[in-house]
Formats: C-alpha cells, structure tokens, sequence
C-alpha cells in the first residue's frame, strides 16, 4: 500500500547511544510524505535520543539516517546545515531565544536565509505567530509567557521557512490536557492546510490516538522497536501484550 | 601508620592523577575545538562583516564595557592610593618622593591597570557569558541554533569575543588614568609634593609605548576571558547545578589563564627590552 509513496526519512541499521552504552539497536523505519508518524516508548527508553540522532544533533554508532534522500550522518558540516535548515525542529520546552522577542524569534531564519525586505519578514513572522494562535504576542520576550504558549511560539519559529518536515519533541509534556488537545488540533491542521509531514515523540496516548497514522514503538530491554502499525489497529490486535497494555491501560484510566 | 598500609592510598593517587589527567585533556581538546572554530568563523565574519551580530555586540560591549566603568574607575583609582602609599613609605626613608611617581606609573600601566580590570571583566563578563549560555544548553537553544542551520559559534561566541577586544582596552585606559590619579592624591596630600612636581615627573618617565605595552595584555586578557566564559558555558552539564559549576570554573580558569599569560607577557616584554 505504501509503494507508491516516496519516504521522506529513512532510517537503516541504526545503532545509537550516548557514551558507550548503547540504547537502541539494528532499527529499520520510513515515513512517507504527507504522515503524522509517532515514536512512541516508556520514559527513558530512548525516544529523545533518537529523535535527536534522526534531527543531527547527535552522530550514531551505526547505519544510516537519510532525509530527503540525503544522509545526514555522512554530511559533513556545511552539508548537515544545509540541510537541517529544510526541516524544522520543535523543543521540549520551546528553546525560544531569551534575549529576542517572540516575533525576532521567528523572524531570525527569514533574516538569515532569505533576501525579503524587512517589513515583508516581520509581516510574515506576525502570519506564523497568527497561525498558532499568538496574535497580540509578538512583541512580547519568552520569559512573559505560559509554558504551552513558548511550545506554540518555538512552533511558528519551527515552521517560519515552510519547512516539508516537522519534528517535534514531547509536543504535550507538562501542559494540561485542553492546551494539550489544542495543540494536537494544531498538529492535524498544519498537515491539513500545508501537506507538512511530521514527527512526534511522546508518550502521551490522547493525542496518539487523535493525531497518529503510525507509530513505533520502541523497547528498552529488547532495544528495538517492538511494534509498528497503526495505534488503534495495535490496541486491539497487537499479538504483544505489553504494547497492547501500554496502549489500553490509560484508556481505562479515563473511563 | 596506616594510611600508609594498604595499596588503597596509592591507587587512590594514582587513579585522581588520571582523573585529572583526563579531565585536562578533555578541556585542552574542546578549547582547541572551540578555538578553531573561532578562527574559521571570524575569517568567514571578516569577509562578511553583516553576517556579524552587531546588536549583540553592542549588548555585550554595554554590559562587559560601559556598565563596569564605574567600578573600574573606583578600584583602579584605589589601586593606585594603595600603591602610592606603600611605595611612600619606602621611598621616604631615602628622602626620595619624588619616585613615588615612577613607582605608581610604571606599575599601574604596565601591570596592575590591565590585571585590575581583567580581574573586573572576570567576574563580570566571563561568568556572565558561562552562565548564559550554560542556561541556552539546558534550555535546548543551542540545539535550536544547530538545527536551524545557525552556528553557534557565529551567534554566541563572536559577539562576545568582539565586544570584549574592544571593550577591554578602553576600560583599561580609565583604569590607568584613575590609578595614576590615585597615585596623585598620596603624593600630594601624604607626601606634600607640588601636584605641578608629580605630575610633571609622571609625563617624563612614562612613554605611550608603556601604556601600549599594558593595552596589548589587555587585549589579550579580554580574549581569553570570552574564550574561558564560552568554552564553560558549552562544557556546562545540563541542569542547574551544571551551570553554577560552569559559572565557577570559568571564572577560575580565567583568573589562572590571566596570572600564567601575564607572567608570559611580562617576561616578553623585559626578554625584548622594554
């Protein structure tokens, strides 16, 4: 079903680790274009590591990453610049600029990578800020902000080049679970309106199920994704119990 | 007698020599990384003089320059009252007060100027920049800056370095002139020389090559402590006690670096003749 759509990541033999420890090992993945793709995993299994690798912060040990075809392990600098400048990334905690406000925040990469007029960069940086509902905060620094609003902000920066691919980093952590959902609503918006592929790490079922078309799931004792597939399809029919108790024990804690 | 006893003592020596050892390495090879990557960018910023923060290096020079002023002013000036009154007291036993002038001069312009407001910049900007960017790293910013297709180096440590060449020099000229003023309150009020007498015998003995002689550590001082200050801020761990520690060690490292890379100068200097 997936043959006839290109990968936009590709990830092969991937070895990864941090000092000699190695935390994931041999991992085989794609995400194709136009997808919500979810890593999912218990805290400390490695998800952030691997996200980390796969955005070229951090080299592996083995295997290959590609990006748009291209690998991002065996780029050397310029290269791995060039290329990370045509993907966004969205931190944790927003990693906004302290000493910029919100609307320089995003209008940096505009001023750096593109030859537009100042007005025309703050224009679009005012779009971007709208866009994720941050109208009447432009001008305001990172520090005057909620939590929730800094994680939209870094996302607006995430996206001020029209980037093709999204990643983003424990999009829910430390929200409450209507800022949450908004964000998640977000998420499927973006795809929505600009065809954006993206890619979450979390480990938060609501929005797994709300926005995910695929996740992995990856295991920290086998360390190795331990399933793959489609979060509702693997809920009911996954034939490993601890995904399927993973998957269903927050469901229960709802009801 | 026993802690001389068992092995333990001596493999517990042996193994903090390696320790340090390795920790030394380690800091050796990230300054020569972060070195090298000072050059390769100032010579790409050098080309591309609008590919420079100028803001930023405007902030720095206002925080590392014009907001330390007074307190250069204030130390040097008391530098050179404690520098006066000491060599007073010798210089009486001689009747020759008169070289209190020659003392105060020579010391504050050659020595003491550059080394009380490298001393200043130290604690001011050096720990500032490690604790600023020490708090980017736990924030993710600095990853924020790679992933965006930023150097860090262009963004963070340019400015900095920058502003600190420029900066350094002109406070150490206030903090000459104040120190040499210092000197001229002992001489005239303690000592009773003619203020016209201590002022001529100042301008006869000092050459501007003097005061150059003391800018040029300056400079230099002002560099290693932008390199120290970024270096530990990149080295912080990332929490908060990481980038207290970082703030710490940079501002030790940069006193120890100033003291070993005066000694050098100052032998250079007598070595050449001046």
């Amino acid at each position: 079903m997936n043959n006839k759509r290109k990968p936009i990541v590709e990830v092969r033999n991937l070895t990864i680790g941090y000092d000699r420890q190695t935390v994931m090992e041999e991992l085989n993945f794609s995400v194709f274009t136009g997808e919500i793709f979810v890593i999912l995993g218990c805290s400390g299994c490695g998800k952030s590591t691997l996200l980390k690798h796969l955005i070229g912060l951090y080299e592996p040990f083995r295997g290959e990453i590609k990006i748009f075809g291209e690998s991002i392990v065996r780029a050397d600098e310029d290269e791995k610049r060039e290329l990370m400048r045509q993907f966004g990334v969205t931190y944790q905690g927003g990693a906004l600029f302290g000493s910029l406000t919100l609307a320089e925040n995003v209008s940096l990469p505009l001023e750096e990578y593109t030859t537009l007029s100042r007005e025309k960069i703050k224009e679009r940086a005012y779009e971007k800020l709208a866009l994720v509902d941050l109208q009447g905060f432009e001008e305001y620094m990172p520090a005057e902000i909620s939590g929730g609003m800094k994680k939209r902000a870094g996302l607006a920066r995430a996206m001020a080049l029209d980037p093709k691919l999204l990643f983003f980093d424990e999009p829910s952590a430390g929200l409450d679970p209507i800022t949450s959902a908004e964000l998640d609503r977000l998420i499927l918006r973006l795809r929505k309106e600009l065809g954006t592929t993206i890619i979450i790490v979390t480990h938060e079922l609501d929005s797994i199920f709300t926005v995910a078309d695929r996740v992995i799931m990856l295991d920290k004792r086998t360390k190795s994704i331990i399933a793959e597939g489609e979060p509702h399809d693997l809920k009911k029919n996954s034939d490993n119990d601890w995904v399927r108790e993973f998957l269903n024990r927050s469901n229960l804690k709802q009801v | 007698m026993s802690i001389f006893n068992g092995e333990n003592v001596f493999t517990d020596f042996v193994e903090k020599i390696g320790k340090a050892t390795q920790v030394i390495l380690k800091d050796l090879r990230d300054l020569t990384l972060l070195v090298g990557d000072i050059t390769k960018t100032s010579w790409y910023v050098i080309k591309h003089p609008s590919k420079l923060r100028w803001r930023d290096v405007g902030y720095y020079m206002d925080l590392c320059g014009s907001q330390a002023l007074p307190i250069v002013i204030m130390i040097c000036f008391l530098m050179g009252l404690i520098l006066a009154f000491q060599a007073a007291v010798q210089a009486r036993k001689f009747g020759g007060e008169i070289f209190v002038a020659d003392a105060v001069g020579f010391s504050i312009l050659k020595e003491l100027g550059p080394l009380m407001v490298a001393m200043i910049a130290t604690g001011r900007a050096g720990s500032a920049f490690a604790a600023e960017i020490g708090t980017m790293k736990v924030n993710e910013e600095i990853s924020a800056l790679e992933t965006m297709g930023f150097s860090p180096c262009r963004f963070l440590v340019i400015p900095k370095v920058v502003s600190m060449l420029i900066a350094m020099p002109v406070l150490t000229v206030f903090g000459d002139v104040s120190g040499l003023f210092g000197g001229f309150v002992v001489g005239v009020t303690m000592l009773d020389l003619p203020g016209m007498a201590y002022y001529t015998r100042t301008i006869a003995v000092l050459y501007p090559s003097t005061m150059a002689l003391g800018l040029i550590k300056s400079v230099v001082f002002g560099l290693l402590i932008a390199i120290v200050g970024c270096l530990r801020g990149f080295q912080s761990e990332s929490d908060a006690q990481g980038v207290g520690r970082s703030t710490t060690s940079s501002v030790v490292t940069s006193i120890f670096l100033i003291v070993i890379a005066d000694s050098v100068l100052t032998m250079l200097y007598t070595f050449l003749g001046y």
